[in-house]
């Protein structure tokens, strides 16, 4: 009974860090979707999520719920400024400095805010806006913490999916992932439909920064590359552009972590999610839910 | 015999490089610091020709590129700690082995990973970069002396001008005399369109592999000169950052040309480096506030690079 409770609550963990993994790569995959870009500075718009969650617990004494709505209206910003600032111009650029200006404003962003004066490069104790409580079910306990995260990141999926499956703006996100072309032709206007993409992006990415300080208090100006990066993978692991993939993906790769780290070693963990994801791309380059492309 | 005298100009150039550095550094004009810096440019050089041969020549967007560099580096380092080797002599052999086994190893690594396109290739790679690292964290586990997440430590000092200069003036022959060979039309080939070269009888699974290998190995003699040149190697040297280096110099450089690899691996160094001497030392934080936001600017300046030509106006 011990092993399986062990087992049990090693799950309940994979699921959280799932949980944010996936609002992330939520996140990536539209941006995907529409510019067919590796927003590189997408984890960093994490970290900013995490660290305005941090000021306006600290600073301002705030209901939890306006600290969340808050940090998602001014992720969702940042979203905007650096898709107009840094992508717009290059629209029409070869991908590849796409590319290279999206890593640029991920080094720039990660140094600017580690300097003395304004985050420092220093790890900082996210407070705890609440006691955490841990409830027991017979094997298996949960945290508040925990419920919340899951009842947060089903939420904001529910709410993801009407979005994009069920209103004007989510066909036209769509529509322009689809074939950019096409749907200007439909007289579907491009640049309000990827500056919408980048808010509703950063603006679930920010929210998973504040879930993860929560989760896990201790904060730091870097924090966002490796989440980052994994979450991309999360999203290639479930069928690019897919949102129940990109859920799918970053609880798989949430998973595969917990597990690593509690029965072999944790400094084996990121190479071992590379190695589902070399798994996946070899057998269905596609990713899980990755509808066949033709094959050259 | 016909190699040299084709590329007498390139021989030259070399030579007057080597005589101008040489008399700097022995009259003492430089610091040892500068000497370092410019050796170092010059391996990022050879390194960066072999991501623009599989990159800019063959259209092979790899990520992982500065994990092949570091195996470079590390076999070196080992070949030359095993062996007791502590001149050039002995460095030169373990250099091309090491070189060697980088590119078999991008080969074996190559054939799955190849058969992706675009950035499932990229991501795949970037993959392949986390996995070395992890693997060069863990790697006193299976060998002591590797040091694992502490660093390789104790490597001989073998890199000098003149190994620097010779080897980065053969490989720039070398990749010259490859490019414009048939094998290097055939990677212009698929680099411009995968599909047509496939219908013209290109055998492009060959070809990206040898690209490919080719260009690790190119990353492994990089890494072994490096090795011996700082004589410490970590496992944080040769992460994301690193391959991100090399693309940007080939970015900048503008693909597939081999005098703006050069020319960018200079300027990059310069300016990384650069810009540590020019700021003064309370603002030396804010380098890496200016170089991504300098990259971004010249990414919106000149999009297709510095130092290129606009040959292709339609497309992509």
């Amino acid at each position: 009974m011990e092993v399986l409770g062990y087992i049990l609550e090693q799950c309940i963990n994979g699921l959280q860090l799932g949980a944010v993994y996936a609002l992330i790569a939520l996140g990536y995959t539209m941006v995907y979707g529409v510019l067919r870009l590796i927003n590189f500075a997408h984890g960093d718009i994490f970290m900013l999520g995490a660290f305005t969650g941090y000021y306006l617990i600290t600073k301002f004494t705030i209901p939890i719920y306006f600290v969340f709505i808050i940090t998602m209206a001014l992720t969702g910003c940042a979203g905007y400024i650096i898709e107009k600032v840094a992508y717009k111009p290059l629209r029409g650029a070869p991908k590849i400095s796409l590319l290279i200006t999206a890593v640029g404003v991920s080094l720039f962003l990660e140094y600017f805010l580690s300097l003395k004066m304004i985050f420092t490069p220093n790890y900082i104790g996210f407070p705890r806006p609440f006691e955490v409580v841990s409830y027991n079910f017979s094997i298996l306990s949960v945290t508040n913490v925990q419920i919340l995260i899951f009842t947060i990141t089903g939420v904001s999926l529910g709410l993801l999916y009407v979005l994009v499956y069920r209103t004007k703006q989510g066909r036209a996100m769509r529509a322009v992932s689809y074939d950019q072309e096409a749907a200007s032709l439909m007289g579907i206007d491009i640049d309000r439909t990827i500056s919408m993409t980048f808010i509703v992006g950063a603006a679930l990415a920010g929210l998973g920064g504040i879930l993860y300080g929560i989760a896990y208090p201790q904060i730091n100006v870097f924090m966002g590359v490796m989440p980052g990066i994994k979450s991309f993978v999360a999203a290639v692991l479930g069928g690019i552009g897919i949102i129940h993939g990109a859920v799918l993906g970053g609880l798989i790769i949430g998973m595969s972590e917990v597990f690593v780290s509690a029965f072999l070693s944790s400094t084996f963990r990121d190479g071992v999610i590379f190695i589902v994801l070399f798994l996946v791309l070899l057998l269905k380059p596609s990713g899980i839910f990755g509808k066949r492309t033709e094959k050259v | 015999m016909k190699f040299f005298i084709e590329s007498r100009k390139v021989l030259f150039l070399g030579l007057a490089v080597y005589v101008v550095l040489k008399a700097l550094f022995t009259l003492g004009a430089v610091s040892q610091y500068i000497e370092q810096i410019t050796l170092f440019a010059f391996i990022m050089i050879v390194a960066s020709l072999g991501l623009n041969v599989i990159y800019g020549y063959t259209g092979q967007f790899s990520l992982g590129h500065a994990a092949f560099y570091g195996m470079g580096a590390y076999l070196s380092a080992y070949l030359t700690k095993v062996f007791e080797i502590e001149g050039v002599l002995g460095f030169l052999p373990a250099m091309v082995l090491s070189g060697m086994m980088t590119g078999l190893a991008g080969y074996v690594i190559g054939i799955p990973i190849l058969k992706l396109r675009d950035d499932f290739l990229a991501i795949a790679t970037l993959g392949l970069g986390t996995m070395f690292k992890v693997v060069l964290d863990n790697s006193d586990r299976f060998a002591e002396i590797l040091g694992g997440s502490r660093g390789f430590v104790g490597i001989p000092r073998i890199t000098n001008l003149e190994v620097t200069i010779s080897v980065t003036v053969f490989i720039i022959l070398v990749t010259r005399n490859i490019i414009f060979s048939r094998y290097g039309l055939f990677w212009r080939c698929i680099k411009e369109d995968e599909l047509a070269s496939v219908s013209i009888g290109v055998d492009t699974t060959r070809m990206k592999l040898m690209a490919f290998s080719y260009g690790c190995f190119l990353a492994g003699i990089g890494g072994a000169l490096y090795a011996h040149l700082y004589t410490f190697l970590h496992p944080s040297s040769f992460d994301i950052l690193k391959s991100i280096d090399f693309l940007i110099i080939v970015i900048i450089g503008g693909m597939g040309s081999i005098t703006g690899t050069i020319c960018a691996g200079l300027i990059w160094v310069g300016v990384i480096e650069g810009l540590r001497i020019l700021l003064p030392v309370e603002m030396l934080d804010l380098r890496w506030v200016f170089i991504p936001l300098m990259l971004i600017l010249l990414m919106m300046w000149k999009p297709y690079g510095l130092i290129t030509k606009r040959s292709r106006q339609l497309g992509s």
